[in-house]
């Protein structure tokens, strides 16, 4: 039997039959409804706590009626989903496991920090294109309340933030991936492909100031972009727009130099979740960050933009810095991660 | 490796330089201003405990204490210290108040988790490191006292 | 009552105070947590030196309002302590002077927990 491989160079893939997206869902926070994208979101919300108890109890209903929403979009049955990928910044990934508790869709728990989006395309897509499941949700979730108590200072501590930071978005994207053959006419959208994707590497050039998590993710981005143009023979010029996940203004600005220094231009190409999220007057400082932050933001906008013809391929890698609260406290520096996924628009069958 | 050394040091180099800053300096005018403001108060309650309550300089400034403890704790309470915070800085993370703010600002947010596990070992996330080091140097100040001034 | 002159004293010692504290802040990225330790630490051992009383006596809640003031409470306590009851006094001088500002804090503090509940930046 002849196996066609569906690897390519050292770190990327290549679908052969490349998964459909179906349909997508997003939730935000009330402050994230006030910026750039705000009409475009599904859900927002007026209370952080949602009616819940707790923030936590809050940001993991989210995540679970972001899969319920997807789904009913495009008129799924959850029992159609064979598997449930997605992951949150929390201790244990408690918001994606309490929500998968009571959706009942086979669940696999990631953590990358905010590149779980593209960790769970990438992953779902590998599954669909194997042939191990027919339909994926990949969701991701961060909350401001959640990660500050965890990662940071209380919410009434009177201190001052630095220009680098960013803030974190609360909001849940979910994205339903499956097999062409699956697809209906109901669904949300009936033109976008995963055609390929790359796994990223950890890069760590040392930083180690968790309020400027920009520059610790930026040397991965432009890594995981050098390596996927490398794997794939491809220019930036093949590409109508590179989008990562939250670098923010200045990650931005310094992914920028590290791609020159690898001779590869993305001025012009370049769009970033974090930057687009928010409005500038909206004392964001760096802009926004998150898991949330780049899964809303496909959800909401990117898959849109395909549909519609504004874009014919993409390149969309989320970015995570992967660090705790001890490994900071102990100084340590942060290793940053982006996966990518190549997204195209080509027709249902 | 030594190539990976320099790569590391020439882009931690390059993110010092480039990114975004405070302004220092207006920075340091606010929390002189703030935390100036907030001591001419304190004096301000110590003169009140002097005058109406007789107390003698060390009790009105116990007094004074006290009061600014409350009152720190009670607009930490309602959500309005931290925005003074943002503002002011050290000028309102130096004086007592921010003392009082670093106490409650924490265990408020974990009641959540309980009263006492919860609120009651937040209560000291701050302050805990503050009494461990406050009071052991004065043992330290104390017994050098007693060997050597007594 | 004092006077104005007084209360532009307590002003100028007060702010800057705080002016040290800012300038650590933001060369130094220093949290709050480390600021106020280093504050309280400092206060104690400047008293110890007595150097602290001095700024007390000129610029009254100036000085005693900052955590320094803090720490020059529990260290003239200790100091006290030591010399009047010995080396007992050294290890019970500084709690006890600082006493009612330790109860009011951690009073206050917890009433203050449990009546309120935070609310998310805007």
């Amino acid at each position: 039997m002849q196996v066609i491989s569906k690897k390519k160079g050292r770190q990327s893939v290549v679908f052969t039959e490349p998964p459909m997206v179906f349909s997508s869902a997003s939730i935000v926070g009330d402050v994230e409804a006030k910026g750039p994208l705000g009409s475009r979101f599904d859900l927002i919300l007026d209370d952080d706590t949602w009616g819940e108890k707790s923030w936590e109890k809050a940001e993991s209903k989210m995540f679970e009626r972001s899969v319920r929403l997807a789904a009913e979009k495009s008129k799924i049955d959850l029992n159609e989903i064979d598997c449930l990928l997605g992951g949150d910044l929390l201790n244990q990934i408690i918001s994606a496991s309490y929500a998968a508790r009571t959706l009942k869709i086979p669940y696999f728990g990631l953590y990358g920090a905010c590149s779980t989006m593209t960790e769970s395309l990438l992953i779902s897509g590998m599954l669909i294109d194997g042939g191990f499941r027919e339909m994926a949700a990949c969701t991701a979730s961060s909350h401001f309340s959640t990660a500050e108590r965890q990662y940071r200072f209380p919410l009434e501590l009177g201190n001052q933030i630095p220009p680098t930071s960013q803030r974190t978005v609360t909001g849940a994207g979910c994205v339903i991936i499956g097999n062409a053959n699956k697809c209906k006419d109901g669904f949300l959208f009936k033109s976008i492909r995963i055609t390929a994707g790359t796994i990223g590497r950890i890069v760590d050039l040392g930083i180690t100031d968790a309020s400027n998590m920009g520059a610790a993710m930026a040397p991965a981005a432009a890594d995981t972009i050098s390596a996927h143009l490398q794997d794939m023979n491809r220019t930036v010029d093949d590409y109508d727009l590179i989008v990562t996940g939250d670098l923010g203004k200045f990650g931005s600005e310094m992914l920028f130099d590290l791609c020159k220094e690898k001779n590869v231009d993305i001025s012009g190409k370049h769009a970033d979740c974090g930057c687009l999220i928010y409005t500038a007057d909206q004392d964001v400082n760096c802009g926004g960050s998150g898991c949330g932050c780049s899964a809303v933001t496909l959800a909401s906008y990117y898959l849109e933009r395909i549909e519609n013809a504004n874009y014919d391929r993409i390149l969309f890698l989320a970015t995570g810095a992967l660090m705790s609260p001890s490994s900071s406290l102990q100084g340590e520096s942060i290793p940053g991660i982006a996966h990518a996924v190549v997204m195209e628009r080509s027709c249902c069958i | 490796m030594e190539h990976q050394e320099r790569k590391k040091k020439e882009y931690q180099d390059k993110v010092k330089k480039k990114m975004p800053k405070s302004n220092t300096f207006m920075e340091c005018v606010r929390a002189f201003l703030v935390g100036g403001l907030i001591c001419c108060f304190g004096h301000f309650i110590s003169d009140l405990g002097r005058l109406w309550l007789r107390l003698d300089i060390e009790d009105s400034a116990l007094f004074t204490s006290i009061v600014l403890v409350f009152l720190a704790a009670l607009l930490t309470g309602i959500g309005v210290y931290d925005k003074i915070g943002k503002f002011a800085g050290a000028g309102s993370i130096v004086p007592i108040t921010g003392f009082s703010n670093s106490i409650v600002s924490p265990a408020m947010e974990f009641k959540r988790e309980g009263y006492v596990q919860g609120v009651g070992v937040k209560l000291f996330t701050i302050a805990g490191p503050v009494l461990v080091y406050g009071i052991s140097t004065s043992i330290v100040v104390g017994i050098i006292t007693f060997l050597f001034f007594r | 009552m004092s006077s104005i002159t007084d209360y532009i004293w307590v002003f100028i010692i007060g702010g800057a105070i705080c002016v040290v504290g800012q300038i650590l802040i933001s060369l130094t990225r220093m949290t709050t947590a480390r600021i106020l330790v280093l504050f309280v630490t400092a206060g104690v051992i400047l008293t110890g030196l007595g150097l602290y009383e001095p700024l007390v006596k000129l610029a009254g809640a100036g000085a005693t309002v900052p955590l320094t003031g803090f720490g020059f409470v529990l260290g003239k306590g200790a100091i006290e302590g030591a010399l009047e009851d010995g080396l007992l006094g050294a290890f019970t001088g500084g709690i006890k002077a600082a006493a009612g500002g330790i109860a009011a804090a951690i009073f206050f503090g917890y009433l203050a927990a449990v009546i309120f509940t935070p609310k998310t930046k805007k």
